[in-house]
């Protein structure tokens, strides 16, 4: 093969040719939309429960890109996904307003915990309030992680920092990981650190993490995942009859049904729908 | 744990390892193959054709580009190849073509620049023997590259080093979609966020496995270049 530059080079074009004509017909073997969500719903195995049903049922296959809820949002905006399944209402709601996206529906809830150390420092656990909770970390100036990704979780902590009329960014106790809710449960574990977090990333995660719950069951900490088509006036290329063809299942009784039926490894459930 | 975990999956790997590390030698070979077939050309061209326009600075681009962040790769083509996008039409975003399309974006300055050195160092009495001896243009390239081989060689190599360990920009383009965009890489960075040590670690000893195959096999062709074994044929 390397015996003559010529046929290698005729060759490895030959190659790459061949190539890109064998990686086409994945790209379109049946019907596949593409879904924008959120590394909560995908690093707590979701995901891999529900869309095998789905494409069963339908022959649909639903491709997960995982990102951040901002970041999904956007994605959906630019018409790169064709449906997006999300956890910040304040903000699809705005965007739906905007016309960016159709037929947005409440899909299923959980919620928000905040974790820590058992040794708890701050005395989190005894907190009658989210914000009071808040208020003692800051008071006491323990490490809090933050995603600082603009994520759903991100959103949610930073309100509540606002209602507790505090301000941490840039304090020396408050780091921003930047990163997936899994990473940053995993930083928190190693620092000792608080955190915000979803319920089911946490399930998800228990068993590898020195973290326990210290406070939950506070109204603020409600977590509702909603689920939208993008408009297709904005962006034709979008498949949007398979889109909507997801949202709707998801929001039909089977599918809320199934989304019930989803328990994690310990036998938790960690989404309970409530479709409108 | 982990670790034993993470040998059994390297030794039995599933359907889904399978095609992770089948999708990783597709879109990287493929890129590579790519810019190897054009990076040569390009370079020998830019090698032989005494005025070329601006070869000093298409040469100076070509080493900057060999150290782009692969992010930046990333968010360029995907803001290209968005639906919004100047390139949108042409459905490319969160497709294995769209993997391949960023790590040639990788390899071509990296094939190019270090074929270039390689054709440019050839011994200057070969390129006016074989002039001497009557060579069209296109029988005098091949001859230089020919001469020039082991060299272009290390450079593909160098480029096939780089992709297969690029994340950053199949991560933005491809989407690390499970099934269909994943690759070694991308899942690594994945199983590692959820706390699945097992696929990461069992995914880091194939990528590594197959590093030190590649390294093996160029380090071979150089020495056998050097021996001037393969100037038999």
């Amino acid at each position: 093969m390397f015996s003559s530059g010529k046929n290698f080079f005729l060759k490895a074009a030959l190659f790459s040719i061949l190539m890109m004509v064998f990686v086409s017909p994945a790209a379109f073997a049946a019907k596949s939309i593409i879904c924008a969500s959120t590394t909560s719903t995908q690093n707590s195995g979701f995901f891999d429960y529900i869309l095998p049903i789905f494409e069963k049922k339908t022959g649909i296959a639903v491709k997960v890109v995982a990102v951040g809820t901002g970041a999904a949002i956007e994605i959906g905006k630019r018409g790169d996904a064709d449906v997006v399944l999300c956890h910040a209402k304040g903000l699809e709601m705005i965007a739906l307003k905007e016309g960016f996206f159709v037929n947005r529906h409440d899909l299923m809830y959980n919620d928000f915990v905040i974790v820590g150390p058992a040794k708890d420092p701050a005395g989190v656990a005894s907190s009658k309030t989210a914000v009071e909770a808040f208020r003692k970390i800051s008071s006491a100036r323990r490490t809090f992680i933050s995603r600082g990704d603009r994520s759903g979780t991100n959103i949610k902590e930073n309100a509540i920092w606002g209602m507790a009329e505090l301000n941490p960014k840039g304090r020396p106790w408050y780091l921003e990981s930047g990163q997936g809710m899994g990473k940053t449960l995993m930083a928190a574990s190693e620092k000792g650190a608080y955190t915000l977090t979803d319920r089911s990333t946490y399930y998800n995660l228990k068993d590898r993490l020195g973290l326990k719950i210290l406070f939950q069951g506070d109204k603020t900490l409600f977590n509702q995942y909603g689920v939208m088509a993008v408009n297709p006036a904005k962006h034709p290329n979008v498949k949007f009859s398979d889109a909507m063809a997801f949202v709707n299942w998801l929001i039909s009784s089977e599918g809320q049904k199934f989304i019930a039926e989803y328990k994690d490894k310990h036998g938790n459930q960690l989404f309970f729908p409530d479709a409108d | 744990m982990a670790f034993r975990q993470a040998a059994m999956l390297v030794i039995s790997p599933g359907r889904e390892l399978l095609g992770i590390i089948g999708l990783s030698l597709l879109v990287s070979g493929t890129a590579v193959c790519l810019a190897s077939a054009l990076g040569v050309g390009f370079a020998s061209v830019l090698a032989l054709s005494r005025r070329f326009p601006l070869r000093g600075a298409i040469m100076n681009i070509m080493n900057t580009f060999m150290g782009l962040p692969p992010v930046v790769v990333g968010l360029a083509l995907y803001l290209l190849l968005s639906n919004s996008g100047p390139l949108g039409f042409l459905q490319l975003l969160y497709t294995p073509k769209a993997m391949i399309l960023a790590q040639f974006v990788i390899a071509f300055p990296i094939v190019t620049a270090i074929s270039h050195s390689a054709i440019v160092s050839i011994d200057p009495s070969i390129s006016s023997a074989a002039k001497t001896l009557g060579a069209t243009a296109v029988q005098h390239t091949w001859t230089l590259i020919r001469e020039a081989r082991f060299g272009i060689f290390s450079g593909i190599m160098a480029a096939l080093g780089r992709v297969m360990a690029e994340v950053g920009a199949i991560l933005i383009v491809g989407g690390n979609i499970k099934g269909f965009t994943r690759v070694m890489t991308t899942a690594i960075a994945l199983e590692t966020s959820q706390g699945d040590f097992e696929l990461a670690i069992a995914l880091g000893i194939v990528l590594i496995t197959i590093s030190l195959a590649v390294n093996s096999a160029l380090f071979m062709i150089q020495k056998k270049g050097r021996r001037g074994f393969f100037y038999k044929s």
